[in-house]
């Protein structure tokens, strides 16, 4: 993965002979000196405009937030966003579902997959279809037929005791159903994740090992595994995190209001307060990525936009 | 990092060559991946078979008796859902074409440059901005390029007949997050391609524009066709940014089933959306059956 190290006379290579150490780009060029500097300007044209397309949304949403025409600079839409109302409330309904969604997904996940590399290859296959299948289905048509399911609670099962299950799921203060949704949307990227950390440790070998030891098999599943397994672990809770975060077709559509939906409904009266709380999400989750990228992660596994689609929005 | 065992299974088969050992203990290690099947069983099966089931029966109010019917799915494809279809694809076909290509620009440039920090912090903000999707997303550039946007005010775009809400406003905001999602994609594909094959195709003669033609992009094909592939799907099933932009001025799928859903149009059309729902999941897995090929095939040349 790593490019080689350049060679340190960058303003020699026109004359000496190519080594295979010389980066790709070194070599993109024909001997004649006078068309040397081109691929040079070519990348410095292309980072350039590349660095304004990203950088100016967020320049302008931050001057967007802080100035307010007329009146000159003043930082109210951050100071006034813990005041305002619904916030903490939408707040902690999201990152209590985040955490929710996290231990689900990983007590469902890390056996599964302990499993399958243990004792059960045939059943890798099974496992990881079951994981990457909700990367087929959009949010959106998950919607429908969640909606479709929980309006037989009402319809057929009034009379059984299920019916109150279905009332517990929708609970306003914690919808479990949205839980169980992001569970399922989480799935291929915790999956994703976990594979690529198992596939770097020798599981069976360790197991045993510890076994042999004789530990037993709590101990070795949290003091031998998951201790190997931190950074992968780390990188699907904050995949998962991030998604919470940031959904809102679901959410909005079965009618709760965790953090997202808040956004959007506050965004009419207080359109700076919106713009200020998506400039701290995105340099919120900048920071979560870096912390992890210095755990030892791989950035380059974050896969794709989860909100709107992280359709999967996602590989690497 | 973890540390690396001395001999690398090949994949799939890392502890499968130990089984025979482990025979007896075969019964009972398939329980702990219970939980898991049990709960996509559930949790997804059960949603998934209401969507089929919902977009290809019809049940009479007044008898409750149910029967086979194809009108919902003839309706999804007529009139105003056709056209939103069309739309969807459309948007997603265009994003996609031209996010890969800007992709695979900057990607290049970022892997063929020298800087490490300029690699590595490239690759980070493509982590972060391929994730940053969804309503935030839709204001940033609200506060940018809208109406009363800050750029907007500084350059007097109205007056060039700009319009953040609309077609060619969605086209520029999707590219936020698609073009950062290629640039993911696609930087490992462009590091598998070795100097060494460049310096071969020069002392055979080659130009630069020979290399490409006949090594270079025979070689990406499969990562640059799975990467627009990746693409377009991740743009069709978007939903949320187009929601908090444009709410429905453009025609989009997701739109009109959160409309048909929210009880916005006429009692009934539940059914409908499950339809679209369904005209979706097909879309969506027609996408994945091209993209999980051409990713096995590309991972071939990346060491």
């Amino acid at each position: 993965m790593t490019p080689t190290p350049a060679p340190t006379a960058p303003d020699t290579e026109g004359a000496t002979p190519h080594t295979g150490a010389a980066p790709a780009g070194s070599t993109a060029k024909t001997r004649a000196p006078r068309r040397r500097p081109r691929p040079r300007v070519w990348r410095g044209a292309v980072l350039l405009l590349a660095g304004a397309y990203f950088l100016v949304p967020l320049i302008a949403s931050f001057v967007f937030t802080v100035h307010v025409p007329g009146q000159g600079v003043s930082f109210e839409a951050y100071t006034q966003l813990l005041a305002a109302d619904g916030f903490t409330e939408s707040m902690l309904l999201s990152l209590g579902l985040a955490a929710a969604t996290i231990a689900v997904s990983l007590l469902l996940a890390v056996p599964a997959l302990v499993a399958v590399r243990l004792g059960s290859p045939r059943l890798r296959p099974v496992v990881e279809v079951m994981c990457m299948l909700p990367l087929v289905v959009p949010p959106i048509a998950l919607v429908t037929g969640i909606t479709t399911v929980l309006r037989w609670g009402p319809e057929h099962l009034s009379r059984t005791p299920l019916y109150q299950t279905f009332l517990a799921v929708q609970d306003e203060r914690f919808p479990v159903v949205l839980v169980l949704a992001y569970t399922v949307l989480a799935l291929p990227f915790v999956y994703r994740s976990l594979d690529a950390g198992m596939r770097a440790i020798d599981v069976p070998t360790l197991v045993e090992a510890a076994r042999s030891c004789g530990a037993g098999w709590p101990y070795v599943v949290l003091r031998v595994l998951l201790p190997n397994l931190r950074a992968s672990l780390a990188g699907a809770a904050f995949l998962t995190l991030a998604l919470v975060l940031g959904e809102f077709t679901i959410a909005s559509l079965l009618g709760f209001r965790p953090f997202a939906v808040w956004i959007v409904t506050i965004s009419g009266a207080h359109a700076r307060m919106s713009v200020a709380v998506s400039v701290l999400s995105l340099l919120i989750t900048w920071l979560l990525l870096l912390v992890l990228s210095r755990a030892g992660t791989n950035p380059a596994t974050v896969s794709s936009a989860p909100s709107s689609s992280p359709t999967s929005r996602k590989e690497s | 990092m973890s540390p690396s065992t001395p001999t690398s299974h090949p994949e799939g088969t890392a502890g499968g060559s130990t089984t025979s050992r482990r025979r007896r203990r075969g019964p009972r290690t398939w329980l702990a991946a219970l939980p898991l099947l049990a709960f996509t069983g559930l949790c997804f099966g059960i949603p998934l078979g209401a969507i089929a089931f919902g977009a290809v029966t019809r049940t009479d109010p007044s008898t409750g008796a149910t029967q086979l019917t194809g009108e919902h799915l003839a309706r999804s494809l007529q009139g105003p859902y056709l056209g939103s279809l069309i739309g969807s694809v459309q948007l997603s076909a265009l994003t996609a074409l031209i996010g890969g290509v800007l992709g695979v620009l900057i990607a290049q440039a970022v892997v063929t440059s020298r800087s490490q920090a300029l690699r590595s912090a490239a690759l980070t903000a493509s982590g972060v901005l391929a994730n940053f999707g969804g309503v935030p997303l839709a204001f940033a550039f609200i506060a940018t390029v809208g109406i009363s946007g800050v750029v907007t005010q500084l350059a007097d775009l109205t007056g060039f007949g700009w319009n953040l809400y609309s077609f060619t406003g969605l086209t520029v905001v999707y590219l936020y997050f698609l073009i950062p999602l290629m640039v993911l994609v696609i930087a490992p594909a462009l590091d598998g391609l070795r100097p060494q094959w460049r310096e071969a195709a020069q002392n055979n003669g080659a130009t630069g524009r020979q290399f490409w033609r006949h090594v270079g992009l025979p070689v990406l094909a499969p990562s640059l066709l799975g990467g627009f592939v990746l693409l377009f799907g991740t743009a069709f099933a978007a939903h949320a940014t187009a929601a908090a932009l444009v709410g429905g001025s453009v025609p989009l799928v997701t739109l009109k089933i959160a409309d048909a859903l929210s009880g916005n149009v006429l009692t009934g059309q539940e059914n409908v959306a499950l339809a679209l729902g369904l005209d979706m999941i097909l879309i969506a897995g027609l996408v994945m059956a091209v993209y999980l090929p051409l990713q096995r095939r590309s991972a071939r040349w990346l060491r």
